[in-house]
Parts: structure tokens; C-alpha cells; sequence
């Protein structure tokens, strides 16, 4: 029993961490598509994680036969998904951040007297 | 109109995942009795399945498996079931939808009739959300199609 509540407590205590870095990337990274890999991959791996961690807790079962259907499919449809969201921006024309073009616009909000 | 996307990415995974939707449409509908789902949520996935299919392999397949006139036909028979159903339980001398009356002409116990006159109008719910989502679908992304429709409209 004791094993179990501590895997149980070490997959969820990942997924925080992994829904923490994912939060963090969301809100620091400068461009679409930064955030998006950010979000990406730790929300899925994040809900995974979670995920898991329910199937171990609940034991063998036909719930947590169904929870791990629903991280296969997870798994599947979030990455296509952000996939074809980042494809659909490059193609609408959103331009990927570069440190040359962060200087240029730098330089641009500076002479006009802006803030950033 | 949507065309058929060019990302080989997106196709395999719809294609892959759309038979798996449409399962778990039929158990959201057979499990409404006692589970949280039934018919309006069930036929809500099934039309998500064909809108997965549209906006991946573009309208033309999808019209094959489903056009507006399928839809149209379809959605007037799931209605046709629901009020069906209950207008049967009227004819059999109980109320609207009292579905213990069917056990008549099924010949099972009131309790069997009801479980399984729950089950009619979830599938008959089921067919009119999934056909009328489906012409939702298609009168969105159809509106530039014929626009002397809209035109006149103005």
C-alpha cells in the first residue's frame, strides 16, 4: 500500500512539474510558436503523468483500462493537433522569433519612443 | 470548402482516430441510462467524427459518407423514433413516452420495457443530433459555395 500511495505521489509530483514548466514556457517564451512547443509537450506529457498516476491509484481495473485509453489517445490526437495548429500559423504568415529580428524591434519601439 | 490537407501527419491520425470516436459515440449512447452521457451527447461525438473527417480529408470524402440530403433524411427519422416511441406508448394506453406500455408488443416485464424504451429514444436522439450537427457543419463551411443565396439576403 505504502508503495503504491508513493509511486502514486512521485508520478503526480511530475506532472506538476511538467504543468509548471509548461505554465512558465507560456508565459515567458517571446513568440506563437515557442509557446506552443512549450505547451505542447509538457501539458501532454503532464496529462500522462496525471493520468498514470489515477490507474495506479485506482489499481486493475476497467477503470484504469479505460484511464490508459484515454492516455493513448491523449497522446495521439495532442501532438497532431499541435501539429497542425503551428503548421496553420506558418502558413497564415506568422513569422518564428529570431534574436536578429527581437533586436530589430527593439531598436524600432526605442526610436519611436514606445515600450516594448 | 475545405480541401483535402496535404499534411500526411494529420490524415493518418484522423483516419486512425475516427473509427475509435464513432466506438465511443455508441457507448456514450448505450450507457446514457445509468452513466453520464446518452443520446444528445453521443450524437454530438458521432457528428464530431464526420467534422474530423471534413476539416482533415477535405468535403468531398466526407459528402460521400454523408451528404445534406443523408443528413436531412437522417435527422427526420431520429425525430421520427423519439415521437415514434412515445406516440406508440399513447396508442397502448398510457401517457407520452410511458414506456412500460411497451412491454405489450415486446412481450418483457414493464421494468425491461423501460430500459429498453430509454434506449430507443437515446438512438433516435442520437441520429438527429449527429445528422443536424452534420448540416450545421456543412452550411458553415458550404457558404461561399453559393453565395447569390446571401447575396439576396442584403
Amino acid at each position: 500500500m505504502i508503495v503504491k500511495d508513493v509511486l502514486v505521489i512521485l508520478f503526480m509530483l511530475g506532472g506538476f512539474f511538467l504543468f509548471f514548466t509548461a505554465t512558465l514556457g507560456l508565459l515567458r517564451l517571446p513568440d506563437f510558436f515557442t509557446r506552443l512547443h512549450a505547451t505542447g509537450k509538457g501539458d501532454t506529457l503532464a496529462a500522462l503523468w496525471f493520468l498514470v498516476a489515477l490507474a495506479v491509484h485506482h489499481g486493475f481495473s476497467l477503470t484504469s483500462a479505460k484511464i490508459v485509453f484515454i492516455a493513448v489517445f491523449l497522446f495521439l490526437a495532442q501532438p497532431t493537433a499541435t501539429h497542425a495548429i503551428s503548421r496553420a500559423a506558418f502558413r497564415c504568415g506568422v513569422r518564428p522569433w529570431t534574436l536578429e529580428r527581437a533586436v530589430l524591434l527593439d531598436e524600432d519601439t526605442v526610436e519611436q519612443g514606445g515600450e516594448k | 470548402m475545405i480541401q483535402e490537407s496535404d499534411d500526411v501527419i494529420v490524415k493518418a491520425v484522423a483516419r486512425l482516430l475516427v473509427p475509435f470516436i464513432v466506438v465511443y459515440a455508441l457507448y456514450v449512447v448505450m450507457h446514457g441510462h445509468y452513466s453520464p452521457g446518452g443520446g444528445f451527447q453521443g450524437g454530438v461525438i458521432l457528428a464530431a467524427s464526420f467534422v474530423l473527417l471534413g476539416v482533415s480529408h477535405g468535403l468531398e470524402k466526407t459528402r460521400r459518407r454523408m451528404s445534406e440530403k443523408a443528413a436531412m433524411v437522417l435527422s427526420s427519422i431520429g425525430v421520427l423514433i423519439y415521437g415514434g416511441i412515445g406516440a406508440l406508448c399513447l396508442i397502448l394506453g398510457g401517457n407520452y413516452l410511458d414506456y412500460a406500455k411497451l412491454g405489450k408488443i415486446l412481450r418483457v416485464t414493464p421494468a425491461e420495457a423501460r430500459s429498453l424504451g430509454i434506449l430507443g429514444v437515446e438512438i433516435g436522439v442520437a441520429l438527429a443530433v449527429m445528422a443536424v450537427m452534420c448540416t450545421v457543419f456543412f452550411a458553415i463551411f458550404t457558404a461561399e459555395e453559393s453565395p447569390e443565396d446571401y447575396r439576396s439576403l442584403e
